[in-house]
């Protein structure tokens, strides 16, 4: 733990190296308004003393002081402005840095990680925890670095007035610590029990309102009010604990620093008695007695905050420094308009070293020729999609283009001569030509116009409010399923790659979309090497190869005719199926 | 915020004594000050060590006094603040509960959540800290300010300067700063927003090669980001510094102002250590109220919020009939149906019209769109129909009793929705009364028992949130057999076999039929395989009914159902098929 911090600190050290002129300026001005700040007490002592009584005031002093003061005021604000643009500065360059880095990273990481983490986890690490990692561990060290310096200071400051009065204040302020910490420790397990039970309640909520429907048809909603009403009652309970004893901190620090300063109060009279201090040292004393414990409770909040932004840290890192995909190798060939030759020679391939999908696989497809893939849902058709677009490597065996190993080409060539439209479109938050134009940003206005009028987009994009400018949000909002899906056709229809990677429509698109964007497909893949994800039956019939998946794996190989003729093979179940019913 | 006030009526008195406590607890801390001056007056400048002893345990006192009155009310805040927020947590889940379809629909169930959650949760918050600060802090600051006339009215008159300057800039920071803080907050929310999208496309980004771009794009948001946080950050960065520079510039004033009224003998020297230590006390309290006020608008928001879902009330009036057995009328009448949505403009539905007799499948087949689930959301009564009449069994349906009436009704939705718990305790949703004989015959019929069977457990295999340990195609068989666990006399399929292979598919159906009963069927779906053998087929297109047949009926006369039919089995019409394909072609 600790030399895991350690490693965590270098990192960040290493990045706010940088700014290492800021954070320098920052420790300075931190160190200069902490001593200015615990000056000014001293000079009100000092012109409380020149004030005694009737016809006993020294004004040419107290002028003198006061001056002093005015110009320590002014200079005390400066500095802390100055520290805090400098923290300000370091804090968000660091942030942006560090975001930056995560981001750049993200896009380098094999999809082996992508698909294998949570998506809410990743954004967590980059938006969150970097947020946090840097309020805490910035902030924190000038606040433990302040903190420190004023408690040093003020121990100075209160022992060149009076050691035994220090003594007493020295004595007395860890009391408020040990309440603090005993305060923490006992609500750490009501808050952790408060914030399970409203986690079970957050639950239910989201699955009974965020499935209202279903509780209506079945008439379930009394008995959701009474499962709600259970743990509402239980959460009211540990709430009100876990609040209460919380809240009890404050009272109890501010009750022992009520207790300091009667301690020196009551000590430092005895004292002014004795002629050994003035009562305006006194007062001195007073007001450090009522600042002392400030940055005592203060660091015990940093230590914690330190901690979440060590862990923070640790999480930013470890994403940051997570093995990225293998770069192209130097001397990468670039694949330049390829014929469509595709040879897969003894590929083995599975997602877990564990577990076997794909072994011994062969298939050899000749230029423009169509291969359908086949299979009840989830059987893994993606795989195959993700083999050829290299976004895995092959366990074993190789997948060669033109006679060309895959690996042994850059990947932008080799995706830039694939055309890829999948079932779950996806569209950027942007206008529609932007989306069009991914792949060829230097098309013109004539070649998208012309591209979705061959992919049948052309006349709901006319409509649409802004035509081509329109501004669709993240995930395409209003547009419906077959508009994203034709959006997406048309993407590939403009660069139109000479080999293609195509999902067939299922049934979340009405028929005459289907028919709309059926047609669109067949006039793309017209003399292309293609792999059809493919549903209607023409598609699989007309397909020159048929791969029939089941539990990811690749079972069966073969056109229709042949694979019909399989005794009880799995394609022919799955079409006799069809027609049986 | 008004009408949620009632919530906390049970906590009269807890949320009367919080404040109070709170405020007794101030009145202590603003005596102390005075209490050291006297002991400067006093027993300093009398050499008193009796006098100043009794005033340090006064001190002692003091400060016990207030520790008493501060747990108290921290106490009496907390209860007040949960027990609010519990009663109307509670209040607010009943009421969803009671909405309708059309509310739920004009909502949205993501602010529902929300409102259930974060916001009452801030809420709780809001009423704990008003309960604690709320009086304290101006107390405090105003406390102070008194007290100091107490002493002398021209030392206090720096008071009344002070505390509006210190006013002005506390707050005025905070006003103009917090719009920017949103602003930061969309710019927070931008990068956030592309680095999921980036997630979620990270296939087509690299398909595209489009890595560097992005990357380009971000570092600009990112960019922007930061600028605004420094911007941000400048403006508050203002605050500490400037009330600083206020209060003791103030303290200055005070000190010269002292002196001339402890020469002319007006005040004594204790006294002047007095006004120190109030001027030091308003400044601290003065940030603590303003980051109340903040709470406080936020939680007003959100009162607000909270209070605009109450006021939503069912549009649904209900009925006190009974649903009947055994009448001869026909299951379901559409007598010309139509259906507006609200807000939705246009009829979703129009002039439907169609009878189910006892015991008959019907097939509804149809493109995306074209109103067949809004068809169906009608038997049930999720909706009422704008227009015309639904009957069931021969009765208007807005006589029946809602809960009685889908009682009788088993539908499954399109999305295959479970809830944690264990497969039993998901199939009893059905019928919380069913045999161990009834839930095995609705696995069975369903086609779940094959894979129930291999699940550890069976029946108590505990499914987890949304059913995330299951496939999508043993989710939508549980969700069958749910609703064949009710034994309903109207079985409802919304599209439900999606996820399910055509073998599995058929044999469900084949099951459903051999189910020995006078139970009227209702299967909709976009593959004509599965409606193709019901006894009667509609066919819908965008909202109305475009046919009503058999297959064979349907197929001779109906165009569009041909249109559907062939482009999924061009097998058995070669021609049809390249005729249609030319159709279309023409037409386009």
């Amino acid at each position: 733990m600790k030399n895991q911090n350690k490693g965590i600190l270098k990192k960040v050290l290493k990045h706010i190296g940088k700014y290492r002129f800021y954070l320098l300026c920052s420790i300075l001005l931190a160190a200069i308004s902490v001593i200015l700040t615990l000056y000014i007490p001293i000079l009100t002592g000092r012109a409380v003393d020149c004030i005694v009584s009737a016809g006993n005031v020294d004004f040419g002093s107290i002028l003198g002081i006061l001056k002093e003061m005015a110009v320590i005021v002014v200079l005390t604000a400066a500095v802390q402005w100055l520290m805090n643009a400098c923290n300000n500065k370091i804090a968000y360059q660091v942030v942006r840095d560090v975001r930056d880095e995560a981001f750049k990273k993200l896009q380098l990481l094999p999809l082996k990680y992508i698909d294998g983490h949570s998506h809410g986890d990743i954004v967590s690490r980059i938006i969150a925890d970097v947020d946090q990692f840097s309020d805490g561990l910035l902030m924190g060290f000038t606040q433990l670095f302040t903190g420190v310096v004023t408690i040093i200071g003020t121990l100075l400051f209160m022992l060149s007035i009076n050691v035994s009065t220090t003594i007493v204040v020295v004595i007395l302020t860890p009391l408020s610590f040990f309440i603090a910490g005993f305060i923490a420790k006992r609500t750490f397990n009501m808050s952790k029990l408060q914030s399970e039970t409203r986690g079970e309640q957050t639950a239910l909520i989201d699955e009974m309102i965020g499935n209202a429907k279903v509780v209506k048809a079945f008439n379930h909603e009394q008995k959701a009010v009474e499962q709600f009403d259970g743990i509402n009652l239980r959460l009211e309970k540990t709430s009100v604990r876990a609040i209460f004893f919380s809240s009890l901190t404050n009272p109890s620090t501010r009750f022992v620093n009520s207790l300091v300063y009667a301690g020196v109060g009551i000590l430092g009279a005895f004292l002014a008695i004795r002629g050994r201090i003035s009562v305006g040292r006194l007062t001195s004393f007073l007001s450090y007695a009522n600042q002392y414990t400030k940055p005592f409770n203060e660091i015990s909040g940093v230590v914690t905050e330190l901690q979440t932004a060590f862990a923070c840290a640790g999480r930013v890192f470890e994403f940051i420094e997570e093995e990225p995909q293998q770069p192209d190798a130097e001397d990468a060939v670039v694949l330049s308009a390829p014929k469509g030759q595709i040879t897969m020679e003894n590929v083995a391939f599975s997602y877990n070293p564990g577990q076997k999908l794909i072994d011994n696989f062969n298939l050899e497809v000749k230029p423009g020729q169509r291969v359908a893939i086949v299979g009840p849902t989830g059987c893994g058709k993606t795989t195959v999609i993700n083999l050829l677009m290299r976004f895995y490597d092959v366990n074993k065996g190789s997948i060669k283009i033109d006679g060309t190993d895959i690996r042994s080409m850059t990947r932008k060539s080799l995706r830039d001569s694939f055309g890829m439209v999948l079932q779950d479109t996806w569209l950027h938050a942007g206008t529609i030509r932007e989306n069009i134009v991914m792949g060829k940003p230097d098309a013109t206005d004539e070649e998208v116009v012309a591209a979705a009028k061959a992919a049948h987009s052309h006349s709901f994009i006319k409509r649409l409010p802004m035509g081509y400018d329109t501004v669709i949000s993240e995930d395409g909002g209003s547009l419906s399923q077959g508009q994203k899906q034709l959006l997406c056709i048309t993407r590939v229809m403009l660069s139109l790659p000479p080999m293609l990677i195509l999902d067939e429509a299922t049934s979340s698109i009405d028929t005459r979309t289907e028919i709309k964007i059926s047609q669109a497909f067949q006039a793309m893949m017209q003399g292309r090497t293609s792999f059809i994800v493919a549903h209607r039956l023409s598609t699989i019939r007309e397909a020159d190869i048929i791969l029939v998946m089941k539990d990811g794996n690749i079972i069966e190989q073969g056109n229709h005719e042949t694979l019909l003729k399989k005794e009880n093979g799995f394609y022919a179940n799955l079409y006799q199926s069809q027609f049986t019913a | 915020m008004k009408s949620l006030l009632k919530y906390i009526k049970d906590y009269k008195k807890e949320s009367v004594l919080a404040p109070l406590f709170k405020m007794l607890e101030a009145s202590f801390e603003l005596m102390v000050p005075l209490v050291m001056a006297s002991i400067i007056d006093h027993g300093i400048a009398d050499n008193d060590t009796s006098y100043i002893i009794k005033m340090g345990i006064v001190l002692v006192l003091l400060a016990a006094v207030g520790l008493a009155s501060a747990v108290t009310a921290q106490y009496f805040s907390a209860k007040a603040a949960v027990g609010f927020a519990t009663r109307l947590r509670l209040a607010l889940f009943s009421h969803i509960q009671g909405l309708s379809y059309t509310e739920l629909d004009a909502t949205g169930t993501n602010t529902l959540i929300t409102c259930m959650t974060s916001d009452i949760n801030q809420l709780q918050n809001g009423v704990n800290l008003t309960l604690r600060l709320l009086l304290r802090s101006p107390f405090i600051v105003f406390g102070a300010m008194i007290m100091a006339f107490t002493v002398d009215v021209k030392a206090a008159l720096i008071f009344v300067v002070v505390i509006p300057l210190l006013s002005i800039v506390v707050f005025g920071i905070m006003i103009v700063s917090m719009p920017l803080y949103k602003k930061v907050q969309s710019a927070l929310d931008k990068i956030l927003g592309r680095t999921r999208e980036n997630l979620a496309g990270a296939r087509v980004i690299r398909a595209f090669c489009r890595e560097n771009a992005e990357i380009a794009a971000f570092e600009q948001e990112n960019e922007f980001l930061r600028s605004t946080q420094v911007f941000v950050g400048k403006i508050s960065a203002a605050m500490n510094p400037m009330t600083y520079i206020i209060v003791n510039i103030g303290l200055v004033v005070l000190l010269w102002t002292g002196a001339v009224q402890v020469d002319n003998a007006v005040i004594t020297q204790g006294e002047v250590v007095a006004l120190v230590n109030y001027m030091s006390q308003i400044l601290v309290e003065l940030v603590k109220m303003a980051n109340l006020i903040i709470q406080i608008s936020k939680a007003l928001a959100c009162a607000k919020r909270v209070e605009n879902i109450f006021a939503i009330t069912s549009s649904m009036e209900n009925g006190t009939q009974g649903v009947a057995e055994n009448t001869k009328a026909p299951a379901i009448s559409f007598e010309h149906v139509s259906l507006t949505y609200a807000g939705g403009g246009e009829e979703s539905l129009s002039d439907i019209d169609f009878t189910v007799e006892k015991g008959e499948t019907v097939g509804i087949i149809g493109g995306t769109g074209s109103g067949k689930t809004s068809v169906v959301n009608l038997i049930p009564r999720f909706y009422d129909a704008t227009k015309g009449t639904v009957r069931i069994n021969g009765r208007d349906i807005r006589d029946y009793d809602i809960k009685s009436l889908r009682e009788k009704i088993g539908i499954v939705p399109q999305k295959a929705v479970l809830f944690k718990g264990t497969i039993r305790e998901n199939l009893l949703w059905g019928n919380e009364n069913a045999s161990a004989e009834d839930l095995e015959r609705a696995l069975a019929i369903s086609q779940a028992k094959e894979f129930v069977d291999t699940k550890e457990g069976r029946l108590d295999f505990p499914i987890v949130q949304e059913g995330k340990n299951l496939s999508g195609g043993q989710k939508q068989r549980l969700t069958i057999a749910r609703a064949i666990v009710r034994n309903p006399q109207i079985l409802i399929l919304d599209d439900s076999a999606s996820a399910l292979d055509f073998a599995t598919d058929a044999s469900l159906r084949q099951a459903i039929r051999g189910m020995k009963n006078d139970m009227s069927v209702i299967i909709v779906s976009q593959r004509a395989a599965s409606i193709q053998h019901a006894d009667k087929i509609i066919v819908m297109d965008d909202g109305k009914m475009a046919g009503v047949g058999t297959h064979e009926q349907l197929l001779e006369e109906n165009e569009i159902y041909r249109e559907i039919y062939y482009s999924q089995f061009p097998k058995q019409n070669e021609k049809g098929q390249e005729l249609l394909y030319k159709q279309k072609a023409s037409a386009n």
